[in-house]
């Protein structure tokens, strides 16, 4: 693992995140450990390998059943895992930001685009109305919003996609948290905006020194975006490595993920496909 | 089963395509040829109407102008005899929205043999099972018994088991996962090599595209842009600026 100079941001040591299903119980996460300094570090891997619940653990979001261990699950020296409902509500939204999937279903759909912005500054900061007007309309630019007083009065389903997700990248950054944990950010969205949504991210992450985890299906996209990439297979991490090492992946299971993208100019009848071992799992 | 590639028969011909939705005009005069045995793919981004496109040359959305002729007979707007449905089948983009709840695997296999007549519907739901790569063991599931990929399997099934000749493919594998759409790519080129298959096929992805067609439709607001051979994206012989720009996203991020 790499040191940080000014200490890790985020630890996660041998973190378990466990169902009860009607049938036994259901391990979604087992035993995942990793630090997080001021870098992009990319989560990948298939549905289900439990990458977006290692996410959701981190931000306290689990569902109420399912149980969760650690042997650390420490922010910035505060224990996640013991700290209190409270200490969790002031820690997310001010200090740790989440970036969902879909803007279509993230939004509050009868609330305006510009008092849902509001609302999270509200919630963590001391200011008055017009003041909190000003930096919502502030931060709608800097997400290249172009008319934002129009934006601010629109509802979420008077916005495109892209539009959506800028938006939701504007509400997680105003209150300038320290980490942002993207959740496929840009997999609902056309291609062509994808990449605008994503410079916009790199932009502002990059600006703010925050310290980023990108989960995603993609491996390519994650390893052009992000420092580091942690590939998950089966709620375990079956290799970490720098984004430029990819193509020196020595795990079946990363090269798999690799290998199996059609790309423009290559010609493989048929498409290698992956053969999952049962090894990997074990 | 074997027809010959060699004779240069038009599978699918549509001229001067229009569709409105109320005053929205989806489809601006759009003209699209297939050949028999041919694989044609359809990019754009959402809200150009590839989608649209294949959709009213389904029969699930009618036209308002133009002609559609499949497999040498001439089509209206609105009805499809069953003839048309021997002929053409579709996939949907989405395994969790496409196929019936409540209904057994058996049970979506039955009910287009029996509109059509067939005989030997035990031994075809089990060959179209085999076919897709599912073994007997999946017949009496219901589809929130299966992973996305396998109601994508399931769903090519029922497609094929009316032994089309034409398939619509309407994003097959966009909500798949990569290593999923490996496989499911995979089974549609079996599938087109030993049935002689057509195939039209819709997708935002380049390099999908480029992987199962000859030749692609680059489509925006409601027209095509240009109709290029899929050589042409890789040598970059095309010109329009808009393909230019569909290729550079597929390419993936660049800082800087």
């Amino acid at each position: 693992m790499t040191s940080h100079p000014s200490g890790p941001l985020l630890t996660v040591d041998d973190l378990r995140v466990t169902f009860p299903t009607r049938t036994g119980e259901v391990q979604a996460v087992r035993g995942v450990s990793f630090t997080l300094g001021r870098e992009r570090l990319g989560i990948v891997g298939e549905s289900g390998s439990g990458k977006s619940q290692t996410g959701r653990a981190i931000m306290g979001l689990t569902p109420g059943h399912a149980k969760i261990t650690a042997s650390k699950l420490e922010f910035d020296g505060i224990d996640l895992l013991k700290a209190t409902p409270k200490q969790r509500r002031d820690l997310r939204g001010k200090r740790i930001g989440m970036i969902l999937q879909d803007p279509k279903y993230s939004l509050n759909p009868v609330m305006t685009i510009g008092k849902q912005i509001i609302e999270t500054l509200l919630a963590h900061e001391k200011l008055s109305r017009s003041q909190a007007r000003t930096r919502a309309l502030e931060m709608l630019e800097a997400v290249q919003i172009r008319d934002p007083e129009r934006v601010f009065g629109l509802y979420p389903n008077e916005v495109s996609g892209g539009m959506g997700q800028r938006v939701m990248i504007a509400m997680m950054l105003i209150c300038g948290p320290e980490m942002l944990i993207a959740d496929e950010p840009t997999s609902a969205l056309d291609v062509t905006v994808q990449l605008d949504v994503l410079s916009i991210l790199d932009k502002l992450v990059v600006e703010r020194g925050m310290g980023l985890v990108f989960i995603s299906h993609d491996l390519r996209l994650v390893s052009s975006f992000c420092d580091r990439v942690i590939v998950m297979y089966a709620g375990r991490i079956v290799e970490e490595l720098p984004s430029a090492d990819l193509a020196q992946a020595k795990h079946p299971y990363t090269q798999g993920l690799l290998n199996c993208l059609p790309t423009i100019g290559t010609d493989r009848h048929p498409l290698p496909v992956l053969e999952r071992k049962a090894e990997w799992s074990a | 089963m074997k027809m010959g590639k060699l004779t240069e028969k038009t599978a699918l011909s549509v001229r001067d395509m229009v569709v409105t939705f109320n005053e929205y005009v989806a489809l601006d005069k759009v003209s699209v040829d297939v050949a028999t045995g041919e694989s044609f793919g359809i990019v754009g981004e959402s809200g150009s109407g590839k989608s649209t496109l294949l959709r009213a040359v389904a029969g699930l959305n009618r036209f308002d102008e133009g002609t559609l002729t499949v497999d040498g007979r001439t089509y209206d707007s609105r009805s499809r005899d069953k003839e048309f449905y021997r002929t053409v089948q579709m996939v949907f983009q989405d395994p969790y929205g496409s196929l019936h709840p409540r209904q057994t695997v058996d049970r979506l296999l039955l009910e287009p043999l029996v509109i059509h007549g067939f005989d030997n519907i035990d031994m075809r739901i089990a060959r179209a099972l085999d076919e897709v790569g599912l073994g007997a063991g999946f017949r009496f599931r219901y589809s929130h018994q299966l992973s996305g990929g396998q109601r994508q399997r399931i769903a090519i099934a029922r497609a094929l088991i009316l032994e089309p000749k034409i398939l619509l493919l309407d994003e097959p594998t966009s909500a798949l996962d990569a290593s999923i759409q490996a496989e499911i790519l995979n089974l549609l080129e079996q599938a087109r090599k030993d049935r002689n298959l057509t195939f039209v096929m819709v997708s935002h992805d380049l390099g999908v595209i480029s992987h199962m067609c000859e030749r692609v439709a680059v489509m925006k607001s409601g027209q095509i842009v240009e109709t290029v051979p899929v050589e042409a994206l890789e040598k970059r012989a095309f010109s329009a600026d808009y393909t230019r720009q569909l290729l550079v996203a597929s390419e993936g991020f660049r800082r800087g």
